[in-house]
Order: structure tokens, then C-alpha cells, then sequence
């Protein structure tokens, strides 16, 4: 099995390479989507002490992740569609192998991004007062939230019909953010809008990081954010699994 | 296709035998109880029209589909509980030509070599072999996105036989290809059961099916609707026929009274004879109109296409006059 799914992996760096734009988009976007919140809007968000920085480092962090999602859902996508999925299946090839390499190829993607965005937050000054313990903890909730929507978008790309709308079926991943405490912390927003911000998902996820980079972990979302993860996970992987083996 | 050496002891099991393949998605039946019988060394294909249920018949056989009922046999290994032995006997090359357009066709064939964990010096032999056996050695490390259709088709079977395939199911090889890449695909066929392997081909296109196989079954609506050998479908099939244009109704009226068999058409002043097309028979006929001065307008002869087999093996059992005419209105 693993031999399998590292020649899918090296399949998916050899179309990484061959098409950079993948990359650069998946690098560049959330970057210049911080730069922009955080040096351009910046100075009008009122968060509640400290620099608009420190605050908007973690939402950044998710922001990148979900943006690196659709070129994932594409590409299962065409492998779908063009039948190479099929190829794979009839030579026997290990039925998770196929998945796994995009789901791998995704994450080491994203982490390429999230290394970018935590070096551009430096350079605007970002000045975290977690210890080492923390920031390995953040790495871990946030290597964890990558592992889980790559599997969803894995399942995405398997359900859609033709790449481009498996491109467009993570839009509503890559919006979710916006409505989370990424940007500005919920109890800011609108009354309908608060309460869901409040619950969903990102917003452990982010306050969970928030929590460690400042030096204060959260407990509480920080669990929350681990289950979310483990539910997301196993949806993902049930739903592109079933998929994987019933269509033909 | 005379000539070809057959191994009389292969012969003696079968590469791919079914009985009573059923396929049904949740309202409708796509296979009705198929029955199959192709023997080890021989090109089998399954003729029929879009939406016959071909592709699904590919798609059960070689396991990506699960069947709803019946038995199979593909290599020997049970269809059913023997998958894993299954896939190792066989070789697929889709509707669509399935390469990976971002690799170049040297790194495509390199990807089934590895997949297929052939080890060590050999794999270098094995990719630069199917290369040059199907000529794709120039553009070897150019994107296949570049690709002309028929050099895609033939990138595709290369990666299939990387594997060492006993049986190759090939789902309509030829569609889309100009006529010389539909050439080429015709003899690489020739060329792998003359290495002994089993093709299983569908196609929509009797003369291909015509060139290549050594039996045919005709499917239509998920069920088998004929089968044989090339020539004893053809007996089953309306031969060629003539068809004349005259200026008139009563020239037409004369010669349908003169010519036994023949099938006038009153709105476009035609007539369709039974003809095989033979110089000697087409001189009778000629001469028998000149006999009785009739004037003919226009004169042409029909060999049998795919049509008049369908109309012939699937007209809802409609007596062979209304299917004539049914022809003739198209």
C-alpha cells in the first residue's frame, strides 16, 4: 500500500511542478488576501486591544488553507473524469493509494502556504507570545484541519461531474471563513450571522490557534476543534471512499 | 484474417465466459441476462448501437462495476470472488483514451511500469520496447496532452500492455480516429492476438467489427440479440439492394411490376431491389429495364451497413417489408 501511494504522491509533485500556477496561487492568494485585510483595512478594525496582527495571524492561517482546496477538487476531478481513476482501479492498484496521494500532495502543499503566511506575518510584525510547546500544538491542530477538508474536498472532486464544477463545489468552504471569527471576532457581527459564527467549525479551529499563539491555550475550543476535525475527517473519507468504488 | 496460427490446446477453455449478466441502475435495466462465450486467442466484439449497453458489459467484465445477477468467468477466476486475480489477467483501454495529460508519454508508461512493481533493469527495457513498438519514440517526453488522437489511443494500449495483460477488453478503439490511425489500431490489434492474447472490442461499426473479429455478438437494449461469425451474421442480414429514380409514377409502376421483390416508393418515386451487388446481376437488372424501355433517373447501389443489420436483428419484429420501407424513408 504505501509504495503505491507514494508513486501517486510523486505523480501529484510531477503535476505540481509542470503546473506551477497551482502553487504560486495556493501560496500568493493568501498572502496578498493578508496583506490586504491586514495592511490595507487593518487600522479600521477594532478587535479589543493589541495589534490587528497578533489577532489576524490564525484566521489568515485557515483562510490559507481553505483557498488551496479548489485546485485539490479539480484535480481529483480529472483524474475522475478523464478515467485514470479507472486505469488505477482495474490494475489493482491499492484502492486507498489513488485518494491518499491527493490528500498527502494537499498538505504538503498547504503547509508550504502556511509557512509563507507566518513569515509575511512576521515581516508586518506579528508578535506571538506562545512558548515552543504552543507552537507545536498549533502546528498539530492545524495539520489536523488540512488532513480533514482535504479528505471532504477529496469527496467533493469524486461527487462532481466535471472539474470545473468541482472547482466551484469548495466555494462554500472557502467562504465559511469570512463567517467564522477570522476577521473579526463574532460578537462584532450581525445578530442572525453571530450565532452561527459562534458554533461553526473554523471558529474553534481558530480560536483553538489563537489560543496557543498567544500564549493562553483554550481548552475547550481546542477539543472542540479536534472533534470537528475527526467528524469532518471521517465524513470526507467515508463519502470519497463510497464514491471511489461505486462510480465507474 | 485467414491464416492466423491458432493454439488448438488454448482453445479448449474459455478467456471469458458469462451466463445470465444482469445489470440494472435503480429504474432501469441496462444488461438482461448476457450470455458469453469467447475463447482464449480469438478477437470477440460486441456490436451495437449508443446506449446498448456496451460500455456497462466493459465495465462489469473487468470489475468496475458489480454485477446484479448471473455468473462470469474472465481468465478462469470467478468474476464475483476472484477480483484480485481478475484484474491481474487483464487490460482495459476506455472509451476515452485515459493517459495522464500532465505526464509525457515515456513518464505514463513509466507510472504503469511502477505501479506494476517491475523491478530493476527490465523496466527500463519494458518502457523503451512499447515506445518503439508503438512509435511513439519522437515525442516520448513531450506532454500527451499534445497528443493526436490516434497517438493517445496507441499511449494508452502501450500502458495496458505493461501488464501483461492475457485479455484485452478495447471500449470502441477507433471512435473518433481519421480512417489511416483506424487502420494502424486494426493491425497493433491483429498484432496482439497474433502474440496470443484474447480481445474482447465493442464497437458501433459493423465493418470494423467485420475486419477483426472472429465472432460478433449483436447487443441491443442489454440483450444479445445475434451472434456468430462474421459471415453468419451477414446471412442474417438483409443483402444490398438497388435503388432506382424515375421520372415518373408510371415508370415506376412498370418496373415494380417487373422487377419480383422490389419496394416502390410512391412519394420519392423510388424503387429498392434486392440486389448482391454483382456486376452480372446488375447487367440482368439493366437489361430487363431496357427491355421494357423504361426510363430511369438515377441509379445507385446499397451495400448492407449498420443499419440495415440493426433494422434487420432489432426491428421490433416488424415484417421485413416495413423495415424496408423504414430504410428506405430515411
Amino acid at each position: 500500500m504505501s509504495t503505491d501511494a507514494a508513486i501517486m504522491l510523486r505523480r501529484n509533485f510531477k503535476h505540481t511542478l509542470r503546473n506551477p500556477v497551482t502553487l504560486f496561487n495556493a501560496v500568493l492568494m493568501p498572502i496578498i488576501m493578508m496583506l490586504l485585510f491586514v495592511y490595507v483595512f487593518g487600522d479600521a478594525f477594532n478587535v479589543g486591544g493589541g495589534d490587528y496582527i497578533n489577532y489576524a495571524t490564525p484566521g489568515m492561517l485557515m483562510l490559507a488553507i481553505v483557498y488551496g482546496l479548489s485546485a485539490t477538487a479539480v484535480a481529483v476531478s480529472t483524474d475522475m473524469t478523464k478515467g485514470i481513476i479507472n486505469r488505477f482501479k482495474v490494475m489493482d492498484v491499492s484502492r486507498s493509494a489513488v485518494l491518499s496521494g491527493h490528500v498527502v500532495s494537499t498538505m504538503v502543499r498547504t503547509t508550504l502556504a502556511l509557512v509563507a503566511v507566518i513569515g509575511v506575518a512576521f515581516l508586518l510584525g506579528f508578535n506571538p507570545s506562545g512558548s515552543l510547546l504552543d507552537w507545536l500544538a498549533a502546528g498539530g491542530v492545524l495539520l489536523l484541519v488540512v488532513f480533514a477538508v482535504s479528505w471532504l474536498t477529496v469527496a467533493f472532486g469524486l461527487a462532481a461531474k466535471t472539474p470545473e464544477s468541482a472547482g466551484f463545489s469548495t466555494v462554500p468552504l472557502i467562504m465559511l471563513p469570512f463567517f467564522s471569527s477570522a476577521i473579526v471576532p463574532a460578537d462584532k457581527m450581525g445578530a442572525g450571522i453571530r450565532d452561527f459564527a459562534h458554533y461553526q467549525p473554523f471558529t474553534s479551529m481558530i480560536e483553538s490557534i489563537r489560543g496557543f499563539l498567544s500564549g493562553a491555550p483554550n481548552t475547550g475550543q481546542t477539543l472542540a476543534a479536534i472533534g470537528w476535525s475527526l467528524a469532518i475527517a471521517l465524513v470526507g473519507y467515508i463519502w470519497a471512499q463510497s464514491k471511489f468504488n461505486t462510480q465507474a | 484474417m485467414s491464416g492466423r496460427p491458432r493454439i488448438v490446446a488454448a482453445m479448449t477453455h474459455s478467456a471469458i465466459i458469462t451466463s445470465g449478466l444482469k445489470k440494472a441502475y435503480t429504474d432501469t435495466v441496462v444488461l438482461d441476462g448476457i450470455d458469453l462465450d469467447v475463447p482464449t486467442g480469438t478477437v470477440f466484439s460486441l456490436l451495437g448501437p449508443n446506449g446498448a449497453g456496451k460500455t456497462t458489459t466493459v465495465n462489469v467484465l473487468t470489475t468496475l462495476l458489480r454485477m446484479d445477477g448471473g455468473t462470469a468467468r474472465v481468465a478462469g477466476y470467478d468474476l464475483a470472488t476472484e477480483t484480485k486475480e481478475v484484474r491481474s489477467s487483464i487490460g482495459v483501454t476506455g472509451q476515452f483514451a485515459s493517459v495522464d495529460e500532465l505526464l509525457s508519454g515515456r513518464e505514463n508508461v513509466q507510472l504503469m511500469v511502477d505501479l506494476h512493481h517491475v523491478k530493476g533493469r527490465e523496466d527500463k527495457d519494458v518502457v523503451e520496447r512499447l515506445l518503439r513498438r508503438f512509435e511513439l519514440e519522437d515525442s516520448a517526453d513531450k506532454p500527451s496532452s499534445t497528443y493526436s488522437g490516434g497517438m493517445r489511443r496507441k499511449l494508452d494500449l502501450a500502458m495496458t500492455l505493461v501488464g501483461r495483460p492475457q485479455i484485452i477488453f478495447l471500449d470502441e478503439p477507433t471512435t473518433g480516429l481519421d480512417p489511416r490511425s483506424r487502420r494502424t489500431m486494426w493491425n497493433i490489434v491483429r498484432e496482439l492476438v497474433a502474440d496470443g492474447m484474447t480481445i474482447f472490442l465493442t464497437t458501433q461499426d459493423l465493418d470494423e467489427a467485420d475486419q477483426l473479429a472472429d465472432k460478433i455478438a449483436v447487443l441491443d437494449h442489454g440483450r444479445l440479440v445475434a451472434e456468430g461469425t462474421p459471415e453468419q451474421l451477414k446471412r442474417q442480414i438483409p443483402g444490398g439492394h438497388v435503388q432506382l429514380r424515375f421520372p415518373a409514377a408510371a415508370q415506376l409502376g412498370a418496373a415494380a411490376r417487373v422487377l419480383p421483390g422490389s419496394t416502390p416508393d410512391e412519394e420519392s418515386l423510388s424503387l429498392r431491389v434486392p440486389s448482391d451487388g454483382g456486376v452480372r446481376s446488375l447487367r440482368n437488372l439493366l437489361e430487363q429495364l431496357d427491355e421494357y424501355a423504361i426510363d430511369v433517373e438515377e441509379f445507385t447501389v446499397q451495400m448492407p451497413d449498420l443499419d440495415d443489420v440493426f433494422l434487420a436483428l432489432t426491428g421490433d419484429s416488424s415484417s421485413p417489408a416495413e423495415s424496408e420501407m423504414e430504410v428506405i424513408s430515411k
